[in-house]
């Protein structure tokens, strides 16, 4: 009896990896899934933070499909060594700051390692070819293949029999025959395949996998690299990217401000890291005030304070100022107009 | 024995699910685990993922902000 073949699978969340997964397992290869957290990842605590979003079903999405599949999943944390993906990609860019190419290299070059590791014969993906414009491409599959390291051993099996044959397939692995043959941006094949399975409710992202697909946080994460002259961020600054109404009075310090309960709460975590601001005289928003502000920054920042706290008609409007040694003063402040509030100043 | 304990307040899931598969790695198979976290997302994602790698879930309470999650080590 030939051995057991055992594959790793990159388990995004969405429908393409899940299939990809189920089509080996069908083939009676044993299965297990790989998830990488970036910190850039839409998961379920940024629909968790809005309390309006509560109502909607919260999960996550790679332990889903790894329940619906019946396999094993490692999370991976990869925030740190993510950094240099995000900040100095080789390939550049997509249309936002998302480095998908780059991305998609250096995960599957984890799962290299992971495999090597653990003992298991090849690593599995639901790249789709020509589903993307930047990683899924004929000619950007060979590369993510070739630069992971992975080589022979990476095996698409929605697209696998519109490339060259891998390894698993040569030796016998799998077989070539039951794979397939999808291309395009057409999901038409998916949702088939998808219905076939018997899979129902699973997540169809629109643009990305992650936040740097999109256009607006995007924007936020080139004005953070910029207001701080360096390309560089933490954990804390890509999760406060995801909250909140953010404005830039001036260059050196920008207002972080709550937009309704859940956001508030979610902010108040890192009110010891962080000046903050808050109206005493009204009911109103958490602020958080990231940069060097001086005596003055901070009562430009208590007026636009003000505008958002419910004293915004009021002739003036009580703010709390607290630094993060733990002191705190007030300021009465006239609120600031809506109008006088410069659209560039929203970020 | 039941010492083994994970502090994973004010983290954000995914985190509070990370840190406590690291921390299952290095207990062995019968071993309890507390988890203390306060992000809610925790109630669903530690005990999927306690479902999809074979470890059971004793229980999990919620006092307040305050979540704690027991389980227990599966076989490999
Ligand atoms: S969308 Fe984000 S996670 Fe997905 S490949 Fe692109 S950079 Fe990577």
């Amino acid at each position: 009896m030939s051995v057991p073949r055992k594959a790793v699978a990159l388990i995004s969340g969405g429908l393409d990896s899940l299939l990809a997964a189920k089509v080996i397992q069908e083939q009676g290869i044993h299965v297990e899934g790989i998830n990488f957290y970036t910190g850039f990842c839409v998961e379920g605590h940024t629909h968790a933070i809005r309390k309006k979003d509560t109502a909607r079903p919260k999960r996550n999405n790679a332990l889903w499909v790894a329940e619906q599949l019946g396999i094993k999943l490692h999370i991976i944390d990869i925030i740190e060594e993510y950094k240099d993906v995000v900040i100095n990609p080789k390939h550049g860019y997509g249309a936002n700051l998302n480095p998908c190419l780059d991305c998609k290299v250096f995960m599957v070059q984890k799962a290299r390692q992971w495999i090597e590791a653990k003992g298991f014969d090849f690593i599995i993906t639901g790249e789709v070819i020509g589903q993307r414009p930047m990683s899924q491409r004929k000619d950007t599959l060979p590369v993510i293949s070739r630069e992971s390291g992975a080589d022979e051993l990476l095996l698409r099996p929605l697209c696998a029999k519109n490339l060259e044959p891998t390894r698993p397939e040569r030796e016998g692995w799998v077989d070539r025959e039951r794979l397939h043959g999808f291309e395009g941006r057409t999901r038409k094949p998916q949702m088939a395949l998808a219905a076939a399975f018997g899979f129902e409710d699973y997540a169809q992202p629109a643009g990305g996998c992650c936040f740097l697909t999109d256009k607006q946080y995007s924007h936020k994460l080139a004005d953070l690299w910029k207001a701080r002259g360096e390309r560089r961020y933490e954990l804390d600054d890509i999760m406060l990217l995801k909250v909140g109404r953010h404005i830039r009075p001036r260059p050196n310090f920008k207002m972080i401000i709550g937009r309704e309960e859940g956001e508030n709460r979610f902010l108040q975590g890192y009110r010891k890291q962080y000046t903050h601001m808050l109206a005493t005289s009204h009911p109103g928003p958490l602020v958080l005030i990231d940069g060097d502000a001086g005596p003055d920054d901070l009562d430009l920042a208590a007026q636009i304070t003000a505008r958002f706290s419910q004293g915004r008609n009021a002739d003036s409007v009580a703010i709390e100022v607290h630094t993060p040694d733990g002191a705190s003063h007030s300021l009465q402040v006239q609120p600031m107009p809506g109008a006088a509030i410069p659209r560039d100043w929203y970020l | 024995m039941s010492g083994n304990e994970l502090d994973a307040r004010r983290m954000l899931c995914p985190m509070p699910v990370i840190r406590t598969q690291e921390k299952v790695e290095q207990l062995q198979a019968g071993d309890t685990l507390t988890v203390f976290c306060s992000d809610p997302g925790a109630i669903h994602d530690i005990p999927a993922w306690c479902r999809v790698n074979g470890h059971e879930v004793l229980d999990i309470r919620r006092q307040g902000e305050e979540i704690t999650i027991r389980l227990r080590v599966g076989e490999e």
